[in-house]
């Protein structure tokens, strides 16, 4: 829909946003995302503080998802831009790590989980080149590191939900990245998993890294994570978790859908599929 | 089938192109087209995209119907099968791209519209099929041919023409397996780490059309897609790994390519290609019950060790439960009726304990418990309590494992579990004594 | 009329009707189930069925050949499934590898010596022998049709085809309800006692039926398109199956008539041969699927388009109100065109509207909101500021970031939650 342009009422909508530095591995502004052209995502805005854990936190349907894969441009936003530090995801590619959902592969897929991981260094290949030798040492350094190195050469569909798990964060690891984007991690795993899980993520954090996760479980967020975003298809909230986690905010973001917001989506996008 | 007149000599004769250089071009040929396809099958495979390449096949009729049109009016007089070939992989293509039209703007499914376009596109080809036939029918005797397949025809610049696409399959793989399997594998973890999906998306398509127009004249375009999925999916019983999947694959389509095609060779009115799928047909079911890691039979003996293991630990246990190191007839039959146990599995069942883990000898009184059989029950009964008791004493963070049902969770628990959980038992005071043991034999 | 000819083309025609009638009540439950490459594989796999029947009975006997071809249906259905389970291997590729095994298998026996002798070829196969069913000895004028003569001349393949038909149809009417169950959830379905496995085994038996009585005719490939294309189209046309199954049954019919007078007498008019007949039917069931894709009044292209136009419209109409307002509660009451122009970012053609409809007033080169447009205009305003309050009051949106979802919300048919006062911006809401 064409924006019309009245400059007495869209006053201080640039001025008043924090000043994004080159520091914020992330800054959102004003992403709108739909699906299928129904706003999933109203108007995000959202600067990442750098070296920090992030928890995006929301009840179901909330778009925690949508906001992660939106900002890595998996799917195509409907308004606003994204920015890593500063720049355009294209030019920082190389410093940005991916866990997707563990559900959003076939995990019969015939390969081991050496070879998962080693998918992390295919950036560092290169088009055309085999795997050597070095960057499938590295690949095992960081199945190690997740307490995996003995069951590297399993085919995947023999690892348990755990063990996937890790061998999807250890291909995080191997990316070598700065910034990361976890989705769900946590999702369906075993105590042992999520206790590895969470000290990879806090040395990642003192190796100076930001780590954005989509989490489900708040009552272990004020232990994991420094920040919290929440989420319910608009940000309610964000910040340092003790400030941002106040009843007034959890009520907002928990206590049900706004049902009008819902029913605004759902009229605009008949409206913009051209449906009555 | 019978063969009159087919003598070894004839059969080993063709088996080493050795039977005239008609039969060794049709034979090298359809052998390098099985190899090709084997190989580019894999990738449509592991993409989900196997009846993909279906619609493609059917939709390349229309495209040699008109191209035959098209280079009749500009004065060709015979069918030249380059222009053909470029008419098939222009429909082909079209015809993918319609499906994704499909997909794109409406509500109807991939399934759908799969069947859609393969079916109408192919209505469309017969219809022009028909119109040639009436209009020009000197020189349209061949164009049949595309559907079924004519292998026969084969010259030695097709020949050619399959080796150059082995290679360019063989080639594509080497350099892009990495590519290839990360697409398959996880496409949005590609996206993000900077790889064109699309583009490599584009090249497996590409290959997979170049492979199906190339073996629309040998196998026809209604069996095209089985030597593109036949040796793959069979290929997946043997390996867990991509490389190895390619390399069977690969040899499954030009061993299944190279008996067909013998076999057509030797034996009178039987096509090639049909032969080929048969073939590949036999290999599937082959592949499919005997494979070591992933077949049907290799499986179902592993299933049945561990329910017999299983059902083993069950009649030790029982041991334990009725404090005696003999079990009568009797208990076992009880045992036996409520786990519901059939004849062939209880004399698996004894077999198995008697000579493969020697802890029973039968005697007329019952089951007699060797001191290693009085152990194993000891073992697990105890383990059947450890769970339970975690179960009870940790509801809160043992429902990732509830799923587990205490019967089966008991076997599988290895020594180390064990500790684990005694300590965490230990840790909400729980102390599980181990059991006492029993002399073994007849003592009870 | 001019080139029908009740001898050659009665019977085709009406096997090809009922062929497609009885394909298309059965294909909406594929379509639905996701099942339509099934459909696909079945009417591959019937053909050593229908062979190895020919070879046991050494005749054409339709009984002996449906069920040859009923056995081979379900023996797919059932390979399918266990490789599936048994395998390990994802159902595309599972009826790939069985429908076309099987279809080789056919294409091996129709070849062998004891087939060759009688007219069952793998041409026909394909595309079907509707002009077989030429009647020789017809009457010439349509009258001449009601009498005892043309009963005895029906030939078996349309005798079949109307049995099966009538079957296919006879299921979907008695079995309707519980067809949509489970189509829809099968396990609910099984709860409720209405077993969906049976209903599924059911339904491919009757697919395999339908298939075999239209194969002779109309050949395995029309079969396909039949079974999914009309079943398609009239999903495009309506969200409610009973209607769906109607619509697809007109379509089916339409089908056959049109695709038949394509292949046999379009053609003639030209001075041309016919063309092959089933597949100029399949041709049409596309073209049809195509119309529906276009012109659905719900959902097709077409419609889509002119409202994705007509609301753009709306939008800028309603824009235009809203500068001027704004305009109007800075003071300023005449605007000059160019900046309005400049403001409206190509949607220009909307002004000269908006004036000949009295809601604008232009005076010399300025414009202004009529005494209609400045109540629309209201409206507008009210609304937007309304979403904006609500946006930041209810949903928590910092103010400053309200004012673009407003800008989309104030066009959408949905009222906000009333409210006298401000806006977040400090302005009244009118």
């Amino acid at each position: 829909m064409p924006p019309f342009v009245h400059p007495s009422e869209s006053t201080g909508t640039l001025s008043s946003r924090p000043e994004h530095s080159s520091e914020s591995p992330l800054s959102i502004h004003a992403m709108t995302v739909a699906y299928q052209r129904k706003p999933v995502l109203w108007d995000v805005d959202y600067d990442a503080p750098p070296n920090k854990l992030i928890a995006i936190v929301g009840p179901n349907g909330a778009g925690k998802s949508t906001l992660i894969k939106a900002s890595l441009g998996l799917i195509p936003r409907a308004s606003g831009q994204v920015e890593f530090w500063g720049g355009s995801y294209k030019q920082s590619r190389a410093r940005v790590g991916y866990v997707p959902q563990r559900e959003s592969v076939d995990w019969d897929f015939p390969v081991s989980a050496l070879d998962v991981v080693a998918m992390g260094r295919y950036r560092r290949i290169g088009w055309c080149r085999p795997v050597s030798r070095k960057h499938k040492d590295i690949a095992l350094a960081c199945l190690d590191h997740v307490g995996m190195r003995d069951l590297a050469h399993r085919q995947i569909s023999q690892l348990s939900g755990g063990q996937q798990q890790r061998v999807f964060l250890a291909r995080a690891l191997a990316q070598e990245a700065d910034l990361y984007f976890m989705d769900e991690p946590f999702a369906g795993v075993d105590a042992a998993t999520e206790r590895s899980i969470i000290k990879v993520l806090r040395e990642l954090k003192e190796n100076g890294k930001t780590v954005i996760v989509v989490h489900h479980d708040l009552q272990t967020v004020p232990t994991y994570f420094d920040e919290a975003i929440l989420l319910n298809m608009r940000i309610v909230a964000s910040g340092p978790v003790p400030e941002v986690f106040t009843e007034d905010n959890l009520q907002k973001t928990y206590g049900g859908r706004l049902t009008l917001l819902s029913e605004a989506s759902e009229a605009v996008a008949r409206a913009s599929r051209g449906e009555r | 089938m019978q063969s009159p007149g087919l003598s070894i000599s004839e059969i080993v004769e063709t088996l080493t192109f050795q039977s005239g250089f008609n039969t060794n071009v049709v034979i090298l040929g359809t052998t390098l087209l099985g190899f090709a396809s084997g190989i580019i099958g894999v990738f449509a495979l592991l993409r989900k995209r196997a009846l993909m390449t279906d619609a493609l096949s059917h939709a390349t009729l229309p495209g040699i119907a008109i191209a035959f049109l098209a280079a009749q009016s500009l004065g060709f007089q015979r069918r030249s099968i380059p222009i053909l070939l470029i008419g098939a992989t222009i429909s082909g293509v079209i015809g993918i791209v319609c499906i994704q039209f499909i997909l794109r703007h409406t509500r109807l499914r991939e399934d759908t519209a799969i069947g859609i376009i393969l079916s109408v596109f192919f209505g469309a080809g017969i219809v022009g099929l028909s119109y040639v036939q009436s209009n020009a029918p000197n020189n349209s005797a061949g164009l049949n041919a595309f559907i079924y397949g004519q292998a026969a025809t084969m010259s030695s610049s097709d020949v050619i023409l399959m080796g150059s696409i082995a290679v360019i399959a063989v080639l594509a793989t080497l350099l892009l397996l990495k590519e290839f399997t990360l697409v398959c594998f996880n496409d949005s973890f590609a996206k993000v780490d900077g790889w064109p999906v699309s583009i490599v998306d584009l090249l497996m398509m590409a290959l997979v059309v170049i492979v199906t127009v190339a073996g629309l004249q040998a196998v026809g375009l209604i069996l095209v897609v089985a030597m593109l999925i036949i040796p793959p999916v069979s290929a997946r019983f043997w390996t867990d790994r991509v490389w190895k999947l390619v390399l069977i694959a690969g040899l499954i389509g030009a061993l299944s390519a190279y008996t067909g095609s013998v076999i057509s060779a030797l034996l009178p009115r039987k096509p090639a290609g049909a032969v080929i799928v048969l073939t590949s047909g036999v290999f599937f079911a082959l592949s499919m019950f005997l494979a070591p890691s992933r077949g049907v039979i290799a499986a179902s003996i592993r299933l049945l060790r561990i329910r017999l293991r299983i059902a083993g630990d069950h009649v030790l246990e029982l041991s334990h439960d009725l404090n005696v190191s003999t079990i009568p007839n009797q208990a076992f039959d009880e045992l036996s009726r409520i786990r519901g146990w059939s004849l062939p599995l209880r004399w698996l069942l004894l077999r198995a304990l008697k000579h493969d883990d020697s802890v029973v000898r039968l005697s007329n009184d019952g089951l007699v418990l060797s001191a290693k059989g009085v152990a194993r029950g000891h073992r697990v009964a105890r383990n059947h309590m450890l769970w339970e008791q975690y179960l009870v004493s940790y509801a809160d963070i043992a429902p990732s494992h509830v799923d587990w049902s205490v019967d089966q969770v008991e076997h599988v628990l290895s020594a180390r579990l064990v500790a684990r959980l005694e300590q965490e038992l230990a840790k909400q005071g729980i102390d599980i004594p181990p059991a006492t043991p029993m002399k073994p034999g007849g003592a009870g | 009329m001019i080139a029908f000819d009740i001898g050659l083309d009665l019977f085709p025609l009406l096997a090809a009707t009922l062929a497609s009638m009885g394909c298309a009540v059965l294909g909406n439950f594929l379509v639905l189930r996701k099942l339509s490459l099934m459909g696909d594989a079945i009417s591959h796999s019937v053909l050593p069925g229908l062979v190895i029947a020919f070879l046991v009975t050494s005749s054409r006997n339709p009984i002996g050949m449906m069920i040859g071809a009923g056995i081979a249906g379900v023996l797919t259905v059932l390979l399918v499934e266990l490789i599936k389970k048994l395998g390990r291997v994802e159902s595309g590729a599972a009826m790939g590898v069985v429908f076309s095994v099987l279809f080789a298998l056919g294409v091996l026996l129709i070849e062998s010596e004891a087939v060759r002798h009688i007219d069952l070829d793998a041409d026909c196969v394909l595309h079907g022998q509707l002009e077989t069913l030429a009647w020789y000895g017809a009457p010439d004028t349509i009258p001449d049709l009601f009498s005892s003569s043309t009963l005895r001349a029906i030939p078996r393949q349309v005798l079949t085809l109307l049995i099966m038909a009538a079957l296919a149809l006879g299921f979907i009417g008695v079995f309707f309800k519980e067809l949509r169950i489970s189509a829809f959830d099968p396990e609910l379905s099984t709860t409720q006692g209405y077993n969906a496995s049976f209903l599924h085994i059911a339904l491919m038996v009757l697919v395999a039926g339908v298939t075999v009585a239209s194969f002779e005719a109309v050949g395995s490939i029309l079969v396909i398109a039949m079974l999914i294309c009309p079943a398609a189209s009239a999903r495009m046309l309506t969200d409610k199956l009973s209607t769906q199954v109607i619509l697809s049954i007109i379509i089916s019919i339409l089908t056959a008539v049109l695709g038949y007078i394509g292949a046999s007498v379009l053609p003639g008019l030209f001075g041309r041969d016919a063309v092959n007949a089933a597949g100029s039917i399949s041709v049409m069931s596309g073209v049809l699927l195509t119309i529906a894709i276009i012109g659905s009044p719900s959902r097709g292209l077409i419609i889509k388009t002119l409202r994705n136009r007509a609301l753009e419209t709306q939008i800028a109409r309603e824009d235009l109100l809203a500068f001027l307002y704004r305009a109007h509660e800075q003071g300023e009451q005449y605007v000059p065109v160019n900046r309005v122009l400049r403001a409206m970012q190509g949607h220009t053609r909307v002004l000269p509207k908006l004036i000949k409809s009295d809601l604008l007033e232009s005076r010399d080169d300025t414009v202004s909101l009529s005494e209609l447009g400045r109540t629309k205009a209201r409206d507008v305003i009210r609304r937007h500021r309304l979403w904006e309050h609500y946006l930041v009051d209810e949903a928590g949106l910092s103010p400053d970031h309200v004012h673009e979802p407003a800008e989309t919300l104030e066009h959408i048919r949905l009222d906000p939650p009333d409210f006298s006062g401000e806006d977040p911006h400090g302005k009244t809401i009118p």
